[in-house]
Order: C-alpha cells, then sequence, then structure tokens
C-alpha cells in the first residue's frame, strides 16, 4: 500500500513539475520574441536558445545526480507510463527523424513513407514481443537478458559487441548533427557547436545516469514537440486557413499535384531541363574520350581565345573566353572530377517527382524494383526499431509489466504526433515553393531563398538558367534539411521561431546521444567489466567505472564525428539493419521459443550481423571504399535490394541459423525454461489457479 | 514452478492475440504497401494509399499498442497472475 501511494503522489508530483516547466518555455519563448521586437540582434536569440536550453539539461543533470546502481541503470524503475513513453519518444527522435525526415518526404514523395510506417510500426513489435517480457526480466541491460537466457558469457559478449556496434555509429551521427545545428543557431564553428554540444550531454548522463537522462529526455521532448509544431500550424493557417494541417493537407495535395502536371508540361520548364542534359550529354561525351577530350578541350578553349583577340570582338568576349580558360582544369584527372559533376546535372533534367504517386518509374519492371525496396525498407526500419538496445532499455525503467505495456502505447503516441505531421510539412512547404517560388521575378526573390542560398548553397540553391528572369522549378535545387530549417521564415515567423526550431533539433540530438552513449558505457562498465571481469565490483565502483567510461566514449564519440568523413545519413540507417540482424531473432526467440539453444543464438547473432555487414561492405559506395571492395556493384547486389536494407537478408537468416542449429543441440538446462516461464508471465504465483 | 493448465490457457491466449494483432499489422503495412498503385483512389483529397502510409496505417499501430496493453493488463487479472496493485 505504501509503494502504490508514494508511486502516486510521485506521478503527480512530476505532473506538477512538468506542466510548470512547459508553461515557463512558452514564457520564456515570448519573452525573447518580445525581446526581438525590442530589437535584440538575432545572434543573442541563437545564443539564449543555446545556453538556456543546455543549463536547463545540464541543471537536471545535475538535480538527478546519483551514485546508487538501480537509479544510475534504470532510473530506480519507478518511471510513470506516460513519462517513459515521452521520453522514449526524445530518446527515439533524433536528428534525421527531427529535420530529416519531413525533407526526405519532400523529395522522395510517397518512397520517404517508408521513414514514417518504419519508425512507428516498429513499436507494435516492442509491444508485442519485448516490452512486457524484457520488464518481466528486470536487468539493467540487454546483453544481460542474453547472458541469462543463453546461459553464459559468449551469448552476452556478442550482445556487447552487436550492442556497440550500433549504438557507436548511432552517436557519431547524432553528435555530428549537434555539431551542425549549434553552428548554424550561433555562428561557432563546427567543432566548437560539437563539444559545447557534447558538455550538455556528459553533465547530464555523467552525474545522474538513467535517472538524468529520463528526466532530462521528458523536457527534451517536450521542447521539440512544441518546437516543431508552432510553424507547421502556421503554415497551414497560411495556405488553407485551418489551424490543423493534418487534417486538412489532402486537399494541398491535390492541388501539388495538379501544379506537378503542369510543371510537366510548361515548355519553359521542358527548356531549363534540356538544356542541363545537353550540358550533361556533353560531359558525359567528353568524358568517355578522356585523355584525348583533355588535350583537344584546352586547344578549343586557347583558340576561342585567341581569335577574340584576333577578331577585334568586344571586350565581354575577350573576358568570357579568358574566364574559359582559366577556370578550364588543370590536369586529366581534375578534368575527371569536374566533368563527372557536371554530368551528374542529368538528375536535374528529370521530371519533377509527382508527390503522391507510390513507386513511379519508366516501366514496369523499375516500379517492380522500387516497391521491394520500399517494402524492405520498411521491414529493416521496423525491426531495427525493435531491436536497438537504448530503446529496449527504456522500458527496464517502468514499474511493472502492466506499466510496460502502457508505456509502449505512449511511447508509439508521443512519436506519433510528430510522424503524423511530418509529411503535412512536406506537402505544405512543396505547395508553397511550387507555387510562390516557381513562377516568381528572379529580382524579387523572397527573402528567404536569399538568406539560405547564402547559408548553404547546398541546401538551396537557384540559378537562372535559361535567362528568362523567372523561375523554373528545374531552376531550384533543394537540400531536404531546409524544409524544417527554413519553414518559420516561410510562413513568415519572427526569427525567434528559428532558434525554437534549432533547439528543437538540438533537443532531439542530444536526447539520443544521450541514450546512446549511456546504453555503450553500461554494456561495457556492467556486462564485460561486472559480469565478465570483476563480479565482486561494489556498487560504486561500478558505477564510477561506468561513469569514466562514458567519458572515454563521448570523447572518441566526438572525435570521429569531427573528422566529417562518413557517410552520415548511411551510418544511421545501417544501425537501424545491424540491429534488427543481431538482436531481434535472438531476443524474440529467446522469449518465445523455450528450445532455442545457447549455441544457436550465438551463431545465429553472428550470421545475421555478418551477412548485413558483407552485403553493405560490397554494394555501399563508402563501404566499399573503406574495405578496397572492387568488383563491379552489380555483382554484388541481391535481388536489386538497396545496400540500406541490408537488414532483410540478415533477419531471416539470423531465424534461421537459430532455428536450425537449436535442434541439433541438447535442450537448454532446467533453470533456463523456468527463466523463460518467469518471463512470460507477469507475476507466477503458487497454485494461483 | 510447475505450470498449471489455467497458466498454459493464459500463455495460449497471449499467442493467439499477438497472432492476430501481427496480422493486421501485417496487412495495412506489407498488403497495402505492396498493392499501393491499386489503390490510389481520391480519398478526402490524398490518394489512399498515400493516407494510409501517412496516417492510416499508424491510427492502426496506436490502436494495436493500445488494445494489446488492456487486453493483457485485464487477462493478468483473469488468470491471476497479475502484479501485485501498485496504484
Amino acid at each position: 500500500m505504501s509503494a502504490g501511494t508514494t508511486q502516486r503522489a510521485f506521478t503527480a508530483q512530476l505532473k506538477k513539475v512538468y506542466t510548470w516547466y512547459t508553461g515557463g518555455f512558452v514564457l520564456f519563448v515570448v519573452a525573447l520574441a518580445i525581446l526581438e521586437k525590442a530589437g535584440m540582434p538575432r545572434a543573442w536569440i541563437g545564443y539564449v536558445f543555446l545556453l538556456a536550453t543546455v543549463l536547463l539539461y545540464a541543471g537536471i543533470g545535475v538535480m538527478s545526480r546519483t551514485s546508487d546502481a538501480s537509479e544510475y541503470y534504470v532510473a530506480g524503475r519507478r518511471v510513470p507510463a506516460v513519462f517513459n513513453g515521452m521520453a522514449t519518444g526524445a530518446d527515439w527522435m533524433s536528428a534525421a527523424s527531427f529535420i530529416g525526415m519531413a525533407g526526405t518526404l519532400y523529395l522522395q514523395g510517397y518512397s520517404g513513407l517508408a521513414f514514417i510506417m518504419g519508425w512507428t510500426g516498429g513499436y507494435v513489435l516492442v509491444a508485442l514481443f519485448l516490452a512486457p517480457y524484457l520488464r518481466k526480466f528486470g536487468q539493467f541491460t540487454i546483453p544481460d537478458f542474453l547472458g541469462a537466457r543463453y546461459g553464459g558469457n559468449t551469448a552476452r559478449f556478442v550482445g556487447v559487441l552487436i550492442a556497440i556496434l550500433c549504438s557507436f555509429v548511432y552517436v557519431v551521427a547524432q553528435i555530428y548533427g549537434v555539431g551542425l545545428i549549434t553552428a548554424r543557431l550561433t555562428g561557432l564553428s563546427f567543432e566548437v557547436g560539437v563539444f559545447v554540444g557534447l558538455a550538455g550531454i556528459l553533465v547530464c548522463s555523467f552525474l545522474g545516469g538513467m535517472r538524468a537522462v529520463t528526466w532530462t529526455q521528458v523536457a527534451q521532448y517536450i521542447i521539440l514537440i512544441i518546437a516543431y509544431m508552432i510553424p507547421v500550424v502556421w503554415l497551414s493557417m497560411k495556405h488553407t486557413n485551418i489551424p490543423l494541417p493534418q487534417l486538412v493537407y489532402g486537399s494541398v495535395l491535390e492541388k501539388v499535384s495538379a501544379r506537378e502536371d503542369q510543371l510537366l508540361k510548361d515548355p519553359k520548364e521542358l527548356e531549363v531541363r534540356k538544356l542541363f542534359a545537353d550540358r550533361a550529354a556533353a560531359a558525359e561525351a567528353k568524358l568517355k574520350a578522356l585523355p584525348g577530350s583533355f588535350d583537344s578541350g584546352k586547344a578549343e578553349v586557347q583558340k576561342a581565345l585567341d581569335d577574340a583577340k584576333s577578331s577585334n570582338a568586344g571586350p565581354e568576349q575577350v573576358v568570357a573566353a579568358q574566364k574559359a580558360v582559366d577556370t578550364y582544369p588543370r590536369d586529366a584527372a581534375a578534368a575527371k572530377t569536374a566533368w563527372t559533376k557536371e554530368a551528374a546535372l542529368k538528375g536535374r533534367a528529370a521530371p519533377p517527382l509527382k508527390h503522391g504517386e507510390a513507386f513511379p518509374a519508366a516501366n514496369e519492371k523499375a516500379r517492380d524494383v522500387a516497391r521491394k525496396n520500399f517494402l524492405a525498407l520498411i521491414f529493416c526500419l521496423m525491426v531495427g526499431t525493435a531491436a536497438l538496445p537504448h530503446i529496449l532499455m527504456r522500458y527496464y525503467t517502468t514499474p511493472s509489466v502492466k506499466e510496460a505495456r502502457n508505456s509502449v502505447f505512449w511511447s508509439l503516441f508521443f512519436i506519433f504526433l510528430l510522424c503524423f505531421t511530418a509529411p503535412a510539412l512536406a506537402v505544405l512547404v512543396k505547395f508553397d515553393i511550387y507555387t510562390m517560388l516557381v513562377g516568381s521575378e528572379f529580382a524579387k526573390l523572397p527573402a528567404w531563398v536569399n538568406s539560405w542560398s547564402k547559408v548553404d548553397p547546398s541546401l538551396l540553391s537557384i540559378a537562372d538558367v535559361n535567362k528568362d528572369g523567372i523561375v523554373q522549378l528545374a531552376e531550384i535545387a533543394i537540400g531536404g534539411d531546409i524544409v524544417v530549417l527554413a519553414t518559420p521564415e516561410i510562413a513568415g515567423l519572427p526569427y525567434v521561431i528559428s532558434g525554437l526550431v534549432a533547439a528543437g533539433g538540438l533537443a532531439a540530438a542530444l536526447s539520443t546521444a544521450d541514450g546512446l552513449l549511456l546504453t555503450i558505457a553500461n554494456a561495457l562498465s556492467h556486462d564485460v567489466y561486472y559480469k565478465m571481469i570483476n563480479p565482486n565490483a561494489s556498487t560504486a565502483t561500478r558505477v564510477g567505472v561506468s561513469k569514466a567510461l562514458l567519458l572515454v566514449v563521448a570523447l572518441a564519440a566526438a572525435y570521429v564525428a569531427s573528422l566529417k568523413t562518413a557517410d552520415i545519413l548511411f551510418l544511421v540507417s545501417a544501425a537501424f539493419s545491424l540491429a534488427a540482424a543481431g538482436f531481434f531473432p535472438a531476443l524474440v526467440l529467446g522469449i518465445f521459443w523455450k528450445r532455442a539453444t545457447s549455441l544457436a543464438a550465438v551463431l545465429g547473432m553472428i550470421a545475421g550481423v555478418s551477412v548485413t555487414f558483407y552485403y553493405m561492405a560490397t554494394t555501399q559506395v563508402w563501404m566499399r571504399g573503406l574495405f578496397g571492395v572492387t568488383s563491379p556493384i552489380a555483382d554484388n547486389i541481391w535481388w536489386d535490394i538497396q545496400p540500406i536494407s541490408a537488414g532483410v537478408f540478415g533477419v531471416p537468416l539470423g531465424f534461421l541459423v537459430i532455428i536450425l542449429v537449436s535442434l541439433v543441440t541438447p535442450a537448454p538446462k532446467p533453470e533456463v525454461q523456468e527463466l523463460v516461464e518467469h518471463v512470460r508471465y507477469p507475476n507466477l504465483r503458487p497454485g494461483a489457479a | 514452478m510447475q505450470l498449471t493448465d489455467k497458466h498454459r490457457e493464459y500463455w495460449r491466449r497471449n499467442l493467439l492475440i499477438t497472432l492476430v494483432l501481427m496480422a493486421i499489422w501485417f496487412v495495412v503495412t506489407f498488403v497495402v504497401g505492396y498493392a499501393a498503385r491499386d489503390l490510389s483512389f481520391s480519398f478526402f483529397g490524398w490518394p489512399f494509399s498515400f493516407w494510409m502510409g501517412a496516417q492510416g496505417a499508424l491510427i492502426v499501430y496506436v490502436a494495436l499498442i493500445w488494445y494489446y496493453a488492456r487486453t493483457m493488463n485485464r487477462l493478468d487479472r483473469e488468470y491471476g497472475v497479475n502484479e501485485e496493485e501498485e496504484q
């Protein structure tokens, strides 16, 4: 009874604290808006947002500091379902989902929905197959479960390796995101941004472990959801006069589709696309004729210059000819790079994508391939969601199995709010660009276009290719991230909202990084150090080791992120496929099939991860470079599946290996079978029947 | 400990519920996704398959988890395997 009352009082207390907190945050934004009106410079707004939020997270970390093992590893197991749901939401939503998702939808239309479905539908698997059972098991980490269920340190150790592999890859991407956002928000350099963000992450998780991370993540969820909603609602008001974008963007999508049909046939659009196609074709021809084309091309520009000089041409012509000579590639290698880039303009010669059409392609076969990859990607993202240890770990923190089940519902509900909104945002921004920007005059571009194309040409670049003074759609090159970042300006909101959006992105990246770092440090300190090396270690030593490791891992991740070498987006999706293939079969069979044996699980995990990794290494451009694979990609592709979905091979193989090997190895010991029964029933009372 | 028939029945019912919910999950995700081009009739402005991917499937997922949590929490009590009441 007393436990029940304390828990209820605790929940009530939490509700009060976070309600006040939300109100305070809204007031803070309003105050900044007033200060902006009064003339506070933009850079200051950026600094205030960065400083205030990072200090807030650090403050929660200081208040929640602990060295108690249960508090440090699983937040004392008393996080109520709703709050664990919010924390999971923040833990889950990374920089990629906050900033990248709407952009992907903008660029890919229907195909982008794979991320929306994959990142939500995975929670059905979490709810049905994992969360309640892991909570009943009730230890500290995911390798803990593998170790107990598959009797011994081998399974635990393989689990630790997989957990570190996918979490480290993922955390590097988050820290990279933190650096980018901080740089954009404040104008500090990327590297400084990385380390400021890192300080925020560290103070929080270092002092208070899971307990501090949980309460910070709840705070971060509130910031990120407010930051995501305000601009979309405003944009929806601008175009539909209804503040519920999710309900009304169907009609906007209809208008976008009608506009696409117009633009497909518009003679000016065709003209621009033909210009790009011609330039690309010319570059390709020159590439084919290398190295001869380098010399002949050089002679040509030189001759043009001589002709211009000798034939009394106007000075502009001479200048132009001189410029052609000056900018001509220095040697054949430079020419190859330059012309390859030029040949890539072929992409811009393509007709605009039809946003609402599923699997658009030239012919039936290409449509089939697109469909196959769409479904494969959904599969990998879903199973990966249900296997990433930093998410599963969160369900250890609820007070009971019942609360764990409810908590998955709340998790998905809070994630749903954002995933439900992202497609609406993409369509609204598309409508704005297709109708307001396309067809306007170059002399009168909207302010946001000018400012963003100056900030970062890879996000937005726009040039009058056919020199008619009017913007054609084909003349706009756009990077996905701008959809979320520029929406406040497109919607005509004050700068303070742009700062808010950046703070939201920062919250998304920091919260995910917190969870991931903790996963890695716990796997090393709890599973490797305590369970395998020094089982007699005292609680204080274990927590101390964990904190030290946290610091090391965080610095290593920041260092890797600051190199900026890897293909970050690919790494994030790779983490999903690797986690899916490594953990999902072993975890699910461990709960649902008593016969699954230790050797089988170890081999299954290794086989699943290996085949996934192998497929990526032989088919993904960056990985091929890393491992020096030279055989043609086409030879290594299986059934036209893209490397991003490599998990579709690893997951079934994992299941297959575990099942087959289990059948030829002796059944697990009775204790293990009893453990399985133990996790299947929330409470096994003797004689309850 | 020794499981009673009642315990086994609880687990069988859990498996059945899990199976049925997974079937629904599979249909809204993969069957609808596979047939997306044939399901592109207009639905309040959206092509139906687009709406399913952007909203319909998500609503079904949330509903599935809600239903599962509610049903299993009841089943626990019905079969006497619920946890001591804490709240």
